[in-house]
């Protein structure tokens, strides 16, 4: 038996398919994971994601801290509620994890980061800390996250829990977070819909479910999370990424800040050269020609005299209603070329396209 | 609640197979295959004349998720195939012993057949794989 959140038995109730994720029985889906995935690009859907690792950092200077710790700049949070999407890096510039950082107060952030990860992150978190001394770190396993997804969600969920969060989140921009009594309204998702992640305390989550239920917004599985991150084309830690692979080598140089040239995050001199001298690896996004099969990790990708790489996610996309994959392949492929993938022993050609391949429910696909 | 059809005979792997009144079988996926499968979105028949050996692979179904082989429970020829699930997978989750059956075969050793499990048998394994 693996850790459970609170809403376990809910899951239960519901039907859901539950498997093991990172160490935590979780659902997987309620039935169809298509359908799910359907329903939060075209309505509103829910997932509970409780598992994922709250903490929070405090103290007078944790601010410079985490400058140190995040190849992000946390300098850019400049408002309380603003959020940040980051990567914490090693001395090598490898990827311990990725995580959002949520701006509360001058002397506290919190920190929302993979549940597969959590104990070597806090490991490694614990250490800098006391390196740098005067940073105290708090586990809020006391707190469970409803992330609430799709077009119509923040209208529901604004319907669902009242006026007092329509006024205080019912217009927030994305990546920010209101605070309205014990919930923690954050603008912040994994599916590339509008939407919202709801940070509360275990002891409501189940009353706040129930009432997200009861204004039709239906609950879908991590197996429906997972396409409609891929489609939104956003890593998933451990598979597009990890301690090997640089957030250069990741597609994931925007989200570090090079500027200003003396913050001197960990991680940064190795970035630094493989900025200037250029990665020999990227991740691209691969679109499946034809219905020969399904993209998956681990595939071999050939590209034509510039070598082969791997299909780091792929999955079959309910949206575009074809197969699609990121893969790291050798830099300097070409969007709009062609490469082939080793499925199960065929090899099927696919097309080197941009990411996202859908935002905001429409194919970014040419 | 048991949704195995007594009318038919399954394999340990899972395949179910019906006797037509010309002798050749259909085969298709157990409700039970389905299910653990999740979402179909790909399957591939094998073609027709093709010979196959029980027990061989000679078709894949993949969900969102995996990609698993199916058997032939039976050697023989292929007699024909469902080209309709290639643009409509989810058939098979459906209704995976109507309108999802995958191939037909014309066996080459009838007596296989006596190899073959029944409902009974069959639910019994499932139910032994769940624990």
């Amino acid at each position: 038996m693996g850790h459970r959140t609170p809403l376990y038995e809910i899951h239960l109730a519901l039907n859901a398919k539950i498997v093991d994720f990172g160490g935590w029985d979780m659902p997987l889906h309620y039935g169809s994971q298509i359908e799910e995935h359907h329903r939060v690009r075209n309505d509103a859907g829910m997932f509970d994601v409780s598992h994922m690792n709250v903490l929070e950092l405090k103290g007078d200077e944790v601010r410079d801290f985490l400058r140190l710790l995040l190849a992000n700049d946390v300098a850019k949070l400049k408002t309380p509620g603003r959020a940040l999407y980051s990567c914490m890096l090693n001395t090598e510039g490898g990827v311990l994890d990725d995580l959002i950082v949520y701006f509360l107060d001058d002397s506290s952030f919190r920190v929302v980061a993979n549940a597969a990860t959590r104990e070597k992150d806090l490991a490694w978190i614990r250490n800098a800390a006391e390196l740098f001394g005067g940073v105290q770190i708090v586990e809020r396993d006391d707190l469970a996250i409803i992330a609430a997804q799709g077009p119509n969600a923040r209208e529901k969920v604004c319907r669902a829990l009242g006026d007092p969060i329509r006024s205080a989140a019912g217009n927030l921009q994305p990546f920010h977070a209101a605070t309205v009594g014990d919930l923690f309204i954050a603008t912040t998702g994994y599916t590339g819909e509008d939407g919202f992640e709801i940070i509360l305390p275990t002891t409501a989550v189940k009353d706040v479910w129930q009432a997200l239920q009861d204004v039709d917004i239906r609950p879908a599985g991590l197996g429906a999370r997972d396409t409609l991150r891929l489609e939104a084309g956003m890593n998933l830690y451990g598979q597009d990424m990890d301690e090997t692979t640089t957030p250069i080598e990741s597609g994931l140089a925007w989200t570090v800040a090079f500027e200003p040239t003396d913050r001197k995050f960990i991680g940064r001199e190795v970035l630094d050269k493989q900025r200037a001298n250029g990665a020999s690896r990227a991740l691209a996004g691969l679109a499946l020609e034809g219905k020969g099969g399904v993209l998956r990790s681990h595939q071999k990708v050939l590209c034509e005299g510039l070598g082969e790489g791997e299909v780091t996610s792929g999955s079959f996309s309910p949206t575009l209603n074809c197969s699609i994959a990121l893969a790291r392949v050798p830099a300097g492929v070409p969007i709009g070329s062609r490469c082939r993938v080793d499925v199960r022993g065929k090899m099927l050609d696919a097309r080197v396209v941009k990411y996202p391949f859908v935002r905001n429910g429409k194919s970014c696909l040419a | 609640m048991s949704k195995t059809p007594g009318s038919l005979k399954y394999t340990k792997s899972h395949e179910w197979v019906r006797r037509e009144t010309d002798g050749t079988l259909t085969v298709g996926i157990t409700d039970h295959a389905q299910d653990l499968m999740g979402d179909l979105v790909y399957v591939e028949l094998p073609e027709q004349g093709r010979k196959v050996s029980a027990g061989n692979e000679c078709a894949v179904v993949e969900s969102v998720k995996a990609a698993s082989d199916v058997y032939a429970p039976m050697s023989g020829e292929i007699t024909a195939a469902n080209t309709a699930l290639a643009d409509g997978p989810e058939t098979i989750n459906k209704d995976p012993y109507g309108e999802g059956w995958m191939f037909k075969i014309r066996p080459s050793n009838p007596a296989e057949w006596n190899a073959l499990l029944d409902a009974g048998a069959y639910d019994a394994q499932v139910a032994s794989e769940k624990h």
